[in-house]
């Protein structure tokens, strides 16, 4: 009973993973070239680490968690709040909340398409009223804006997830504190920071570290929106893995770049846990 | 009639937070109903894109007929695809989670331990070596290929575990003094009484095959093994002037999901949020 999903685990994770690691220190290929592979030591993390592109995903990759956490756990926050609080027609607005997140990805990646239309696209159209015509911002084809439209695209796609988890965070906040509180005359605001906040707490370490390593893997948008342009400046880790492992075929160094991206991941995973747990026992 | 104060500004918000979704998919809805490409470039952004003018199924019947993008072909692979691997990870995931949970083989506790740790890989950094294996086995471009990942699942095993070490000792017990066999106990005691847990497993997984992107794009070379959610983003690709079709493709993508979703909402935000909980 015990074999088939182990059967599974070993081949599809363990061995691939134990691979992985071989692969990155070899110049294997994807297809088979008449040469042999060979090993060839750390020469893949070298040239890694020497390359700038390589260096310009962590940075994007960096830049995309470090605004997306923060920007998408507020939506949910406040969209949880306000769904769960006394507000009419809850189950309809609730409903609605949730369909970004059974839109496929790449659906909603051909709607924000469309938004992010230039020159008249309905976000441009709405920038024009401010800026007047002929006016427009290139969301995804100016270097300095693109990563943060791939930001208000992902935050949109997939901000319900954690929007239901924190409703159930707040479901399990005893209503009696509320009442308490009320009492003593605290104000919306004091009941929020003293009540709510606190009772969230596991809530939001959890949320954290999911939504960072969830940012972390950044791929799907960028590969069919900008392709990782322009410039460079919306390639992230995953990106330049499947670059150079797919359509370059240099599965040794993608490999590097897999092994890399497993020991940071799993360092930040581990960094955030530890902080956050010692923050609120100190 | 007085409305209450605590009302009217969370109401405000909710309408704010159903208008920021709404909007979008209205105008999607809207582009895909009209036939004149040149109208939906002139109206784009305008208040008009936004309510549907004309109602039309010509992009859709364009987009269902299409011999280059046969959509029917795509929706039976997404379907067959994401049905087995729920199917195969719900079984094979479950009978492994009841032999760690209540088997008595001593080496529970190291599987258990190796089993977590595969948690802590990233699927993205495992998809090269992964690729040449599927060339070694010579199943590249098939569905056997987009099945097995998701098979391979210690999350559903962990879930799983977690229900069936709760399970009340003397009802196993008991089971076992009427005879029962060990997978007799695992089939008929713990897995009728799991329902939640295949739920909430099966509602995840759903999401996260239905998303698959990275590993379907690498695996698949052409629309016979093809899932939607690759056709969809070559159908973007190579279709960039045609947005009504574009959009006709996405709405069409879009909906069996909803309603799907729609129909099971209680137990789909159930199971969402008990894998915050838990998790």
């Amino acid at each position: 009973m015990l074999l088939p999903a182990l059967f599974f685990i070993t081949v599809l994770i363990i061995g691939p993973f134990l691979l992985s690691v071989w692969f990155s220190f070899t110049d294997q290929r994807l297809v088979p070239r008449p040469i042999p592979t060979k090993f060839i030591g750390t020469t893949n993390y070298e040239r890694m680490f020497a390359d700038p592109l390589f260096w310009q995903a962590i940075w994007n990759t960096v830049f995309f968690a470090v605004i997306v956490t923060p920007v998408q756990l507020s939506m949910s926050l406040g969209a949880a709040l306000i769904l769960n609080s006394a507000v009419p027609f809850r189950g309809f607005f609730r409903s609605v909340a949730i369909l970004p997140l059974l839109l496929p990805m790449t659906v909603i990646v051909s709607i924000w398409a469309v938004l992010f239309r230039i020159p008249s696209g309905p976000f441009n159209a709405v920038y024009q009223w401010f800026a007047g015509q002929g006016n427009y911002v290139d969301f995804l084809g100016n270097p300095s804006v693109a990563m943060l439209s791939i930001v208000a695209l992902s935050a949109w796609a997939t901000f319900p997830y954690q929007m239901l988890i924190y409703l159930a965070g707040l479901q399990e906040i005893p209503q009696d504190l509320y009442e308490a509180a009320k009492l003593d005359g605290a104000r919306a605001w004091h009941r929020f920071r003293y009540v709510t906040w606190p009772g969230l707490r596991n809530v939001n370490i959890f949320l954290l570290i999911i939504t960072t390593v969830g940012a972390l893997k950044l791929f799907t948008q960028v590969d069919i929106l900008t392709k990782g342009g322009p410039n460079g400046a919306t390639t992230t880790i995953i990106h330049y893995l499947f670059k150079r492992g797919y359509a370059n075929q240099k599965v040794g160094y993608a490999s590097a770049v897999a092994v890399f991206f497993f020991l940071a991941v799993t360092a930040i995973a581990l960094f955030q846990r530890r902080v956050l747990k010692n923050e609120g026992e100190a | 009639m007085r409305i209450p104060r605590d009302v009217v500004l969370p109401s405000l918000f909710a309408v704010i937070l159903a208008m920021g979704v709404l909007l979008p998919l209205m105008m999607t809805l809207t582009i895909s109903l009209n036939p004149n490409e040149q109208d939906i470039m002139v109206s784009m952004g305008a208040v008009r894109s936004f309510i549907p003018q004309v109602f039309s199924l010509q992009n859709y019947i364009e987009v269902w007929t299409d011999p280059v993008h046969p959509f029917a072909r795509y929706l039976a692979n997404t379907a067959l695809i994401t049905f087995s691997t729920l199917a195969l990870s719900i079984l094979f995931n479950s009978m492994a989670a009841f032999v760690l949970a209540q088997g008595t083989l001593p080496i529970r506790k190291p599987v258990m331990i190796l089993v977590l740790a595969t948690l802590a890989v990233p699927g993205e950094s495992l998809v090269l070596p992964q690729l040449m294996m599927a060339g070694w086995a010579g199943i590249v471009d098939s569905y056997e290929v987009q099945i097995m990942p998701g098979v391979a699942n210690a999350m559903s095993i962990f879930l799983f575990f977690q229900f069936f070490s709760r399970l009340p000792k003397e009802l196993i017990e008991a089971a076992r003094i009427d005879g029962f066999s060990f997978f007799q106990v695992y089939r008929y005691v713990a897995m009728p009484l799991s329902k939640p847990v295949i739920s909430a497993i099966a509602v995840l997984q759903f999401l996260e095959i239905w998303n698959a992107y990275l590993w379907p794009v690498m695996v698949t070379r052409g629309p016979e093994y093809r899932p939607l959610s690759v056709a969809m983003s070559a159908y973007f690709g190579t279709n960039q002037a045609a947005w009504g079709n574009i959009m006709a493709f996405a709405v069409s993508m879009a909906v069996p999901v909803i309603l799907f979703f729609l129909i099971l909402q209680r137990q789909f935000i159930a199971s969402v949020m008990s894998s915050g909980i838990k998790g």
